[in-house]
């Protein structure tokens, strides 16, 4: 995917092929400005700006009303009172995509490492196997676990036989269930990267030298194994965070989570300015989590490149 | 777990590296619990039952229900289209900017890198409104132009990725031996460096097209009434009714998938 992670090597001057000119970069650079940087730039733009009295789009006209309403409720009698939904939509996010990023993680470990030491062969059809969700559309898949953990889908048919009842869909649970299984490959790849170079005679040294098994998973396996495991956690964390089909199509509106709010200012409600504030406050925690995690990659001397 | 054992027996359990308790089953746990979702999906395509959970018999009549759909096949024309446009787009792009940025100074490059790495980083959602708000300043129709200028845009770092780890792996012999030789830039491009890079391309393309015909969020705000895509076309049937036509055309996009990567495993696999 995405994210790559190296140990940190010093650099080599090198010959570069074709000794192109930067000028070839200036067009896709001018091109990626205007479709990118300036779509980030509205948003900042219009989250200060306020919203028409009809229809809309925005008035240019400077307020900071919207940030404010992030937190504080106007009521009509004129009176504020501090507001906790939004913060209660953030935390959503956050607390379902840390859940999200926990249990991937737990899983891919052992899946990475089981991985890694197959023969050969084995690992090539093994890792096609995980690769291959990503090729699929995250629509399809969601919409596949949504008739999995339906009412009347298998596993509530399985349940009803023995009179259990089985009701999930439509809850918190499915969305987080729905973003595990999304962004469960993101974390087995960068992780089973890791461990593949791994040299398990070093694990065998250790055994030698009488350590115990969880010693030497805690002690030579994981750490050998960590730039995989931060990579992974970047590659899940950030789009979980960002997320909108699974607590749409598996919450059923009822787990809103910020991707859905700012999708719903902009659609059916109508609020362009202060969707653009919530978006702006997405991208800060985004950036902020990117920091946070190459700071950890710093310390740790491993080289984490998200782009 | 013991902890008193002779030295030979600790041996013992070296071999059972591989074999670690409960890796195993925790393996076969994952790729069922990756693989039922979308194994139901392909099998309850061929339900003829109306009633989506309940099984009656096999039948291709929702095949054939999705290849008479007039609005699916339009979806599909859409798709197809904004696809081939953004991959040959974003592709030409991504050469360029690989190349380019051999050669910049530190501040372009970091510049060039954060626009570039933007959409693997930033919510799609955020993207996505900010290019709708952009299209609606600057007076961009909603429709098909808006969405190839937005699926190029995303589609580039897919596109690069392929393209700059062949880079790096180069060889730099022939580009030595072709600048000793007299050859100029024009012809070190076309003659060394496209051939060298051509499977990096073609992987990056596919990578984009892939990306790009999956596309639901982007699409959704951008496209507009005319030019639906085929996921913002599927959404809109999810959301309405359960009808067993979504499952057919969701095989039939697994389908496709499955092709799209099997031709790139091919051909990287004949270029090795």
């Amino acid at each position: 995917m995405t994210a790559t992670t190296t140990p940190i090597k010093k650099p080599v001057k090198r010959a570069r092929p074709g000794q192109s000119s930067p000028k070839l970069a200036y067009l896709p650079i001018i091109f990626l400005a205007f479709a990118i940087g300036v779509p980030l730039l509205i948003i900042v733009v219009y989250s200060f700006l306020e919203k028409p009295s009809q229809g809309t789009g925005v008035k240019w006209v400077f307020t900071t009303e919207n940030y404010k309403a992030l937190f504080i409720q106007e009521k009509l009698d004129g009176t504020t009172a501090f507001d906790t939904r939004y913060i209660k939509v953030l935390w959503t996010s956050f607390y379902y995509s840390l859940i999200t990023t926990v249990v991937t993680l737990v899983l891919s470990i052992p899946v990475a490492m089981w991985i890694a030491t197959r023969e050969a062969r084995k690992r090539t059809l093994l890792v096609a196997l995980v690769t291959l969700p990503f090729w699929i559309s995250i629509l399809i898949r969601t919409y596949g676990m949504r008739q999995i953990i339906a009412d009347e889908g298998p596993i509530g048919k399985f349940l009803g036989l023995f009179d259990i009842s089985w009701s999930i869909l439509y809850s918190p649970p499915a969305t987080i269930l729905g973003l595990i299984y999304v962004f469960l490959p993101f974390m087995i790849l960068p992780i089973y990267a890791s461990a593949e170079r791994f040299d398990f005679r070093l694990a065998e040294a250790a055994y030698d030298l009488g350590a115990k098994r969880m010693t030497v998973v805690r002690r030579v396996i994981l750490p050998s194994i960590r730039p995989g495991i931060i990579s992974g956690v970047a590659l899940v964390f950030i789009p979980a965070l960002g997320s909108f089909l699974q607590s749409d199509m598996l919450g059923g509106g009822k787990t809103n989570m910020v991707a859905n709010v700012i999708a719903n200012n902009f659609g059916q409600a109508r609020n362009w300015p202060f969707g653009s504030a919530l978006a702006v406050l997405l991208i800060i925690l985004t950036l902020l989590f990117v920091l946070i995690i190459q700071g950890i990659a710093q310390r740790r001397g491993d080289k984490v490149e998200l782009v | 777990m013991s902890t008193a054992k002779a030295p030979s027996a600790k041996r013992g359990k070296l071999v059972n590296l591989r074999n670690f308790p409960g890796f195993t089953s925790t393996s076969w746990f994952v790729m069922f619990f990756l693989y039922i979702p979308l194994l139901y999906v392909v099998i309850y395509s061929f339900n003829s039952s109306r009633i989506g959970s309940i099984w009656k018999s096999f039948s291709v009549k929702w095949y054939g229900k999705v290849l008479e759909n007039t609005d699916i096949q339009r979806a599909l024309k859409n798709s197809i289209e904004v696809g081939f446009a953004a991959t040959i787009l974003s592709t030409v792009l991504a050469v360029m900017a690989a190349l380019g940025l051999l050669r910049m100074q530190r501040a372009g490059k970091a510049v060039a890198m954060a626009l570039i790495g933007a959409p693997l980083i930033i919510a799609e959602i955020v993207l996505a409104v900010g290019t709708l708000g952009l299209f609606i300043a600057v007076g961009v129709p909603l429709g098909k132009v808006g969405l190839i200028v937005a699926h190029t845009a995303f589609c580039i770092p897919f596109a690069l990725l392929p393209i700059r780890a062949r880079l790096s792996q180069l060889d730099m012999a022939p580009f030595e031996a072709a600048s000793d030789l007299g050859a100029n830039e024009r012809q070190i491009l076309r003659r060394i460096t496209l051939p060298l890079l051509s499977p990096a391309i073609v992987a990056g393309a596919l990578l984009a097209f892939a990306i790009s015909i999956d596309d639901f969020i982007t699409s959704f705000f951008v496209a507009g009434p005319g030019s639906t895509t085929l996921p913002v076309y599927i959404f809109g049937m999810i959301r309405s009714t359960v009808t067993p036509e979504v499952n057919a055309i969701s095989t039939l996009l697994l389908l496709f998938s499955g092709i799209v990567l099997l031709g790139s495993y091919l051909i990287q696999r004949k270029r090795r």
